[in-house]
């Protein structure tokens, strides 16, 4: 078996009386796709930002490619191909859709020129082909995760952490944004994504963690989570399980 | 030279004069913790409530204890009006926008003031400026007994305001979480300047509580609030009562400083204590950083 | 090409006059519009709104006169490194600000904290001559950076503006412009695309207070006299944030455009009251508040608008 890109190795975050990451251990596999599931407040997001630089795990440590990464600022991450988008958009609202872009693909290009060519392209592969010159603010919502998606593919990276590009999308957004998520996938790009949106991780994902209170609950094929009691119940609550077990058994 | 004789003396007098920085930077504190925009413009109105009490001595003869009575509610209704009126609209939501409009009312204050009174320099003459109490074996002068006395009442009283009224409890609601407190009802840019011209109440008091023993010059206010931020970075940005516990604690030092090492170093004193407190004090205070 | 008929353009008022007045009077303009082009490369791009400048502007004013009176170094010479150390002393500061995580009113609170320790120092102090100033003796030869009218003076002035508007516009037009304009947007988007946001800022900050002492050092060579509170006062924090606001901030040209402004303004003033002293800055902050709440994006902003608004016009005129 390939090693994995990324590891993640019993991290720990406290914050004040509250462990919000509690010995949480998982993996991406190079190439795939790894989904991050589990119920609001799990600690999903803050596992991205202790694996991207933007906090220091309590304890625990993050190897990428084979390396200890643990600490390292995140610009310094983004330099050795750790990308990722922010599940709160983070546009740069003064600036126009390519230029945005621009400040990604700045990083592998000094030149101005090189970079707002390079922009265009990565701004026409997620379908902003159409908005490159319009101003980030008037954006729809299904736009600016697009936009959050091709300024971290902007920078060329190995790895992709995408936190709920999904979130707050219609579905047939969601129909349109999931062929360019396997595209990049295809591309060769690791990805890990967090996600609430089962259908799309069951379409998406090749492996599936589950976090719950901070801890990982479970790991498996979308399938197999699908049907893990104990996913159930994190998500539903105690004895969720079961009974629907029981209705289950009630209805067949 | 550390005899109980100099030292006690030296540390009430501290404890006094910290009573009133410790009004100013209530004021500023205030703001910052329910609208977090630091008033660049504390200094100027201190200076302006400073001239207010100076004239109401001068041209109508009343005393600045009196004058309190009334220009506490004008500066309320003067900062009610600036945030209401000026800083909210001209800011449109952007914090770095505050700063500027905060910065450009100082601005106007200030010179406004030296423009219709010149740079000159005035004090008053009460009869009662040098009398002393004695307390042991301390001196204390008499206006800042008093000084002390109504901070700690303006201090309460402000507490008992928070704690029971309805307008304490929505501007504690609007300084927790102001969109929750939007959704309740609360009429968040009434309640900002509510807050505003709490803080700007503040400075009118201080301004009386100081005169009587200090002159009043068109820059005079900018000393005070200088060593107000300082108070109010030390004690933690929005905390109250962060504000009166470094107030005294920077009076008490102030004042051992000046006797331990001269009045002339103070000044230079308190600007390297403050950048050292913004520089090296530990994260948890700045808002941003957590 | 539109700096150089700008600056081309302004190269041939003291061909067209010889008045001192009005010469004096754009020496000053071009003085605030070359401090402005630094607080603005700082405020404007970066985002970093600085209430403190003078600490530069001081910096080099001061190094430039002392080197001179104290030490006999040559004016050209002292002009160099006047602006090297205004340079450093950004760079020190902005290193611990920067680090320390300072930003916002935090950093707006520290600059002017800065500024105003040097004021009280410069005022103390033997070297700089304490509460009386530093007086550089006359001595009228262009080896000495001084001379007989003032036109010499504009056209370096002059020069200096230049050079800080191609400086500008070549940042602009860079990586690190763009990096710049990212960590003001979003600092922490910015760094998660690789930008090395204390770095950026760090720089930017550099180079603003070099461009700010630089104006410095021109003032001292142009007045032969510094005090602290010319050096180190408020009046210039304020004229150097003033000037980019009005004029356009984060723009090319917003620094020159308002320093023109804000210096008639101050002539108005003048006339009105005959010299007395506050009234300029009453409407300098009257201006800035209402700049703020009326005309966020300067008159950059407003020449914008009323292009887009005549070719409204033009196209429903021609349809």
């Amino acid at each position: 078996m390939v090693d994995p890109l990324l590891r993640v190795e019993n991290v720990s975050k406290r914050f004040g009386g509250l462990l919000a990451v509690d010995q949480a251990s998982f993996i991406a596999r190079p190439g795939r796709i790894t989904a991050l599931i589990g119920p609001n407040g799990a600690g999903k997001t803050t596992l991205f930002s202790i694996i991207t630089g933007f906090q220091q795990p309590s304890q625990g440590r993050i190897v990428y490619a084979g390396e200890d990464i643990t600490g390292q600022p995140p610009h310094k991450l983004a330099r050795l191909g750790v990308a990722r988008t922010f599940q709160i958009v983070q546009p740069f609202v003064g600036l126009t859709v390519r230029e945005n872009i621009a400040v990604g693909a700045h990083l592998s290009r000094r030149s101005r020129t090189d970079a707002l060519a390079a922009a265009g392209d990565v701004g026409r592969a997620v379908g902003l082909g159409d908005r490159l010159d319009r101003p980030a603010h008037s954006l729809t919502v299904a736009g600016r995760k697009r936009l959050e998606l091709a300024r971290a593919l902007a920078i060329q990276p190995r790895l992709l952490l995408l936190d709920e590009v999904l979130a707050g999308l219609n579905p047939s957004e969601i129909r349109d944004i999931v062929p360019v998520i396997r595209a990049i996938a295809g591309g060769g790009v690791t990805m890990v994504m967090i996600e609430h949106i089962m259908q799309a991780v069951m379409k998406l994902a090749e492996n599936v963690f589950v976090l719950s209170e901070g801890r990982v609950l479970a790991e498996g094929a979308p399938q197999e989570i699908a049907v893990n009691p104990r996913v159930i119940e994190a998500y539903l609550g105690k004895g969720a399980a079961t009974r629907m077990m029981a209705a289950g058994a009630d209805h067949g | 030279m550390w005899s109980p004789v100099i030292l006690v003396p030296a540390i009430l007098n501290g404890l006094m004069t910290g009573a009133v920085y410790a009004l100013i930077a209530l004021g500023l504190t205030l703001i910052y913790g329910v609208l977090h925009i630091i008033n660049f413009a504390h200094g100027a109105l201190l200076t302006a409530a400073m001239f207010a009490a100076f004239f109401a001595h001068q041209w109508l003869g009343i005393d600045p204890y009196l004058a309190a009575v009334g220009l506490t509610p004008l500066f309320f209704l003067l900062g009610y009006g600036l945030q209401r009126f000026v800083i909210g609209p001209a800011a449109h939501g952007e914090d770095r926008n505050i700063l500027l409009v905060t910065l450009g009312l100082a601005v106007v204050t200030e010179n406004a003031l030296l423009y219709v009174f010149r740079a000159d320099t005035r004090t008053i003459n009460l009869p009662y400026a040098f009398d002393t109490i004695e307390i042991g074996t301390a001196f204390l002068a008499v206006p800042r007994v008093i000084a002390f006395a109504v901070v700690i009442a303006v201090a309460l009283a402000l507490w008992l305001i928070m704690r029971f009224t309805d307008t304490g409890k929505a501007i504690r609601a609007v300084a927790k979480e102001k969109f929750g407190a939007e959704l309740c009802g609360i009429d968040v840019a009434h309640i900002y300047a509510v807050t505003f011209g709490l803080g700007t109440a503040c400075l009118a008091i201080a301004a009386c509580l100081l005169l009587p023993t200090y002159y009043v010059n068109p820059t005079a206010g900018n000393a005070f609030v200088l060593i107000a931020f300082t108070i109010v970075v030390l004690g933690g940005m929005g905390s109250v009562s962060g504000a009166l516990a470094g107030g005294l604690f920077v009076g008490v030092v102030e004042s051992l400083s000046g006797l331990y090492l001269g009045e002339s170093l103070g000044q230079i004193g308190i600007f390297v204590m403050f950048i050292l407190v913004l520089l090296f004090r530990p994260s948890g205070l700045f808002g941003e950083r957590t | 090409m539109p700096i150089l008929a700008v600056v081309g353009l302004l190269a041939a008022v003291p061909l067209i006059t010889s008045s001192n007045v009005t010469l004096n009077f754009m020496v000053m303009a071009l003085l605030i519009a070359l401090v402005g082009q630094g607080w603005n490369l700082l405020g404007g791009f970066g985002g970093q709104y600085s209430f403190g400048h003078a600490a530069f502007f001081g910096t080099g004013a001061y190094v430039t006169a002392i080197l001179q009176m104290r030490y006999g170094v040559n004016a050209w010479l002292g002009f160099v490194i006047g602006v090297a150390a205004g340079a450093l002393f950004g760079a020190i500061t902005g290193l611990l600000s920067f680090r320390s995580g300072l930003k916002g009113s935090y950093f707006a609170l520290i600059t002017l904290a800065f500024a105003e320790v040097l004021r009280i120092v410069a005022s103390v102090t033997p070297i700089t001559g304490a509460g009386v100033g530093t007086l550089v003796i006359l001595d009228l030869r262009p080896e000495a950076f001084q001379f007989q009218s003032r036109a010499p003076f504009y056209w370096i002035i002059l020069a200096l503006v230049g050079v800080s508007l191609v400086l500008t516009r070549m940042i602009e037009h860079s990586r690190f412009g763009a990096y710049l304009v990212a960590v003001r947007e979003n600092e922490d988007a910015a760094r998660a695309l690789g930008v090395d946001a204390t770095m950026i800022k760090l720089g930017a900050m550099t180079v603003s207070a070099a461009m700010t002492a630089a104006g410095g050092c021109f003032y001292t060579q142009y007045f032969l006299f510094i005090d602290a509170n010319i050096a180190y006062g408020p009046w210039i924090s304020i004229e150097a944030l003033l000037a980019p606001i009005i004029g356009g901030i984060g723009t090319v040209f917003g620094p020159l455009l308002g320093a023109l402004l804000v210096k008639t303004l101050g002539e108005l003033a003048k006339l009105v009251t005959g010299g007395a002293p506050g009234l300029d800055l009453v409407i300098y902050g009257g201006v800035l508040v209402a700049v703020v709440a009326f005309a966020p994006r300067g008159m950059a902003g407003i020449f914008v608008d009323l292009r887009r608004l005549l070719r409204k016009a033009q196209e429903r005129g021609d349809g």
